[in-house]
């Protein structure tokens, strides 16, 4: 399964070049270059690839034509499909989703006084938290600080980030730094206990904190470990989806209907607060992209939080990681980290040239690739037709010394190896994937909707990053607003008195939808992405 | 051209799929809508450990369903839950010592150094050798050797002594995280200064900022060199 001759010639010219581009440093873009390459070749920019939403709350707001179409979807129930009393479950705050976010959540609940359920789609920890390599940014060194990191992120999201929600984002980052390492998490420290942290794309200062190549693993089975250490308070419920959020008849939150997986059995949740953290939606494959999501992201949140009448934001924009896999052809679409790039590699064209500064803004070094292949015409063809860059690995060796691929990449290594390449001799073929959604439900810094007792946090969420997320800044927002989410939750928890529950918010959409002649393609949410070969 | 498939054998049953598939893809090719044995598909997460036997071949053999390409005749069926025991325990309230990892995980004394787990470790751990780090007390060495492991069960799943190795793993990757490693002094001083205000009115002016303000701010930052 190794490179094709016809690969091999390229990967020749590659290694020709390498000494040179040692000591060759690709200048950044100015920021209208940077406008119009976006605006060429970013796939937020196609515009064919997106509609407006015609019911809601948020009608009227564009997002890719796969979302729209599941959130204009109908609900698997009606209001008079269950019987509302027979309670299964009664808590404080019930997590929906079990992420790096509804695992913080949980922790921070349970932490100021509440019993907390976590209900998951599939098993506790499977999430894109799990397989994020790169790291978690914080503003700890001493040539750093939040006010540096606040410009980064606001300019890498095109400054139209929601303001307070970058300076918690920024301000709690050291925080949950300590927090988790008070937790027991490994982040690569030197001898003395000072952390080791790199750039990523963006960033105007070291500040990216790693765990190797499975930061994100790391942080997600510590979490997990930790919510597994009081199942006094906190119950754990896992292929249990929620289908519907539950309503009381005040207009408040009350709960969610969650379908067990395998039986196909309901159960009624009664919860004083809910927090929404199900994630992303690479899943649904916006555009035909390939993706680096986990089989669970398909959007259920969005579609459960806007019927309930939560409020959406900047749905529009999608992440495009610029290094997913696309050779070979079993691991398309896989993530490449950043990571790569941050230690030095370069991204090369078919003739082994560079032609992009390698840590520009993850959408504009995107653009940068899909237009070297797609107008360009310097990509490489992969058995498949798929074109993809190189993305020079072993230069690492050569910059930072022999064995510090294998040392702090050592995901890479294994995943390229499995497949007979070894990233630490040859490149890797590389093209732009879909990685994150960067909007979603909106909310303010303590996690709320507009719809009350109604929390999100996390991938599913909108407003922090803009259009546009820096690397290191999702493993970072899930546990600073988990942890955010789950304490307004537990706290807020102490003053509600529910009412009488109902799904009246069904019929209401439903009815909705009819008046605007909205036909619905699809029952959602649609919980798991179907990739079956349609048999006779 | 149409691509020769392969016969392959799902928990008994004959399907024929592209030999280029990864046993997850070809599950699906054959018409399952993975719900079980199913997760990240990127070789993270440990969710679709796989036991598999070859024709003419009495060993069974090990993969993850996502990272491992079908073979012709291959015979398959995933393992996808695996109900090993985690010791209940609060990390804040343990020492990171040998006794406390004996406590909480007795068993650990029964194991025979066999290499059975480490021959079923997809992610290629040594597990005994970390086994026989915990045994010794060493637990930085069960931290730093476990590090790459992902909790699929396999090695518990095959283990003679009826260990969960992967649990004791992470109870040792944990006491060293919070007890053994040096601590970070730069990150508790800058969590101090938060908590003190001190970048409170940096901040504040920064939201305060016109966009075009901010745009210049940001274009004319400095960046630390790589």
């Amino acid at each position: 399964m190794s490179y094709t001759p016809e690969m091999r010639e390229s990967i020749k010219r590659v290694e020709a070049t390498r000494s040179a581009r040692l000591s060759e440093t690709w200048p950044t873009m100015t920021p209208a270059e940077k406008q119009e390459i976006l605006e060429k070749f970013h796939p937020d920019y196609i515009r064919e690839g997106m509609r407006e939403i015609r019911v809601g709350v948020s009608k009227g707001q564009r997002m890719p034509l796969e979302l729209a179409d599941i959130v204009e979807g109908r609900s698997h129930l009606h209001s008079d499909s269950l019987d509302l009393e027979q309670i299964d479950y009664d808590t404080d705050v019930l997590v929906i989703g079990g992420g790096g976010a509804g695992a913080s959540a949980a922790i921070l609940a349970r932490k100021n006084g509440a019993k907390v359920i976590l209900a998951t789609k599939l098993r506790f920890g499977d999430a894109n938290t799990m397989m994020a390599q790169g790291g978690i940014q914080a503003a700890d060194k001493p040539n750093d600080s939040p006010a540096i990191h606040y410009l980064d992120v606001m300019g890498g999201g095109h400054f139209a980030n929601v303001p307070d929600l970058v300076e918690a984002l920024v301000k709690d980052a050291p925080l949950v730094i300590r927090w988790l390492e008070e937790l027991g998490c490994m982040f690569d420290k030197e001898p003395d206990g000072t952390l080791v942290t790199i750039h990523g794309g963006g960033t105007s200062r070291k500040r990216m904190h790693s765990a190797r190549d499975y930061s994100g693993a790391e942080i997600m089975r510590t979490l997990r470990d930790e919510v597994r250490s009081y199942p006094e308070d906190i119950a754990i419920l896992e292929f249990a989806p929620a289908i519907e959020l539950i309503m009381d008849d005040k207009g408040q939150c009350a709960g969610a209907v969650l379908k067990n997986l395998e039986t196909g059995e309901h159960l009624i949740v009664r919860a004083k607060c809910t927090i929404v953290a199900t994630g992303g939606s690479g899943r649904l494959h916006y555009q035909g992209y390939p993706t680096t999501n986990h089989h669970g992201a398909t959007g259920d949140g969005i579609v459960l939080c806007y019927r309930a009448g939560a409020k959406l934001a900047f749905l529009d924009t999608m992440q495009y990681h610029p290094t997913g896999a696309a050779y070979p052809e079993q691991i398309v679409g896989l993530l490449v980290t950043e990571k790569v790039r941050g230690l030095g590699a370069q991204v090369c064209n078919v003739d082994g040239k560079q032609f992009v500064y390698p840590r520009e803004t993850r959408d504009v070094e995107a653009s940068a690739i899909i237009r070297e292949c797609v107008e360009r015409g310097k990509g490489v063809r992969t058995p498949t037709g798929m074109l993809g860059v190189w993305l020079d690995s072993p230069m690492i060796n050569i910059i930072h010394g022999p064995g510090t691929i294998e040392a702090k990449l050592p995901a890479m290594v294994r995943q390229f190896a499995r497949f007979g390449i070894d990233i630490t001799k040859d490149p890797m073929l590389v093209y732009p994937t879909l990685h994150y959604q960067n909007g979603g439900v909106a909310l303010d810094v303590h996690g709320r909707t507009n719809v009350p007792n109604l929390f999100v946090a996390g991938e599913i969420s909108g407003g922090v990053h803009g259009r546009n997320r820096l690397m290191g800044n999702s493993l970072l927002e899930i546990t600073v607003f988990g942890r955010r989410a789950g304490r307004a939750a537990a706290l807020r928890s102490k003053e509600v008195e529910l009412g009488q529950l109902t799904l009246a918010h069904l019929d209401d959409w439903e009815r909705q939808l009819k008046e605007a002649g909205v036909e619905p393609k699809l029952v959602s949410p649609i919980l798991l992405p179907d990739y079956t070969r349609k048999v006779r | 051209m149409a691509e020769e498939l392969i016969p392959i054998y799902i928990m008994g049953k004959k399907y024929m799929v592209p030999p280029t598939l990864t046993i997850m893809k070809a599950l699906e090719y054959s018409g399952y809508q993975l719900i079980r044995g199913v997760g990240c598909r990127g070789g993270f997460c440990g969710a679709c450990a796989t036991v598999y036997r070859l024709p003419g071949d009495y060993r069974l053999q090990i993969g993850l369903a996502c990272q491992t390409v079908v073979q012709p005749g291959m015979y398959l069926a995933q393992i996808p839950f695996f109900p090993a025991q985690r010791a209940a325990y609060r990390l804040d309230e343990l020492e990171p010592t040998f006794q406390t990892v004996f406590t909480l995980y007795p068993e650990l004394m029964r194991c025979l150094s066999c290499g059975t787990c480490t021959k079923a470790c997809p992610q290629d751990i040594d597990v005994k050798q970390y086994m026989a780090d915990a045994m010794r007390g060493d637990i930085h060495a069960v931290a730093d050797r476990s590090f790459d492991c992902i909790m699929c069960g396999l090695c518990a799943a095959r283990c003679p002594a009826e260990e969960a190795q992967y649990n004791i793993a992470i109870l040792c990757r944990r006491l060293y995280g919070k007890y053994l490693a040096p601590k970070a002094e730069h990150l508790a001083e800058r969590v101090r200064e938060i908590e003190e205000g001190k970048w409170d009115a940096a901040l504040e002016e920064l939201k305060s900022l016109s966009e075009e303000e901010l745009r210049k701010r940001y274009n004319e930052r400095d960046i630390e060199p790589a």
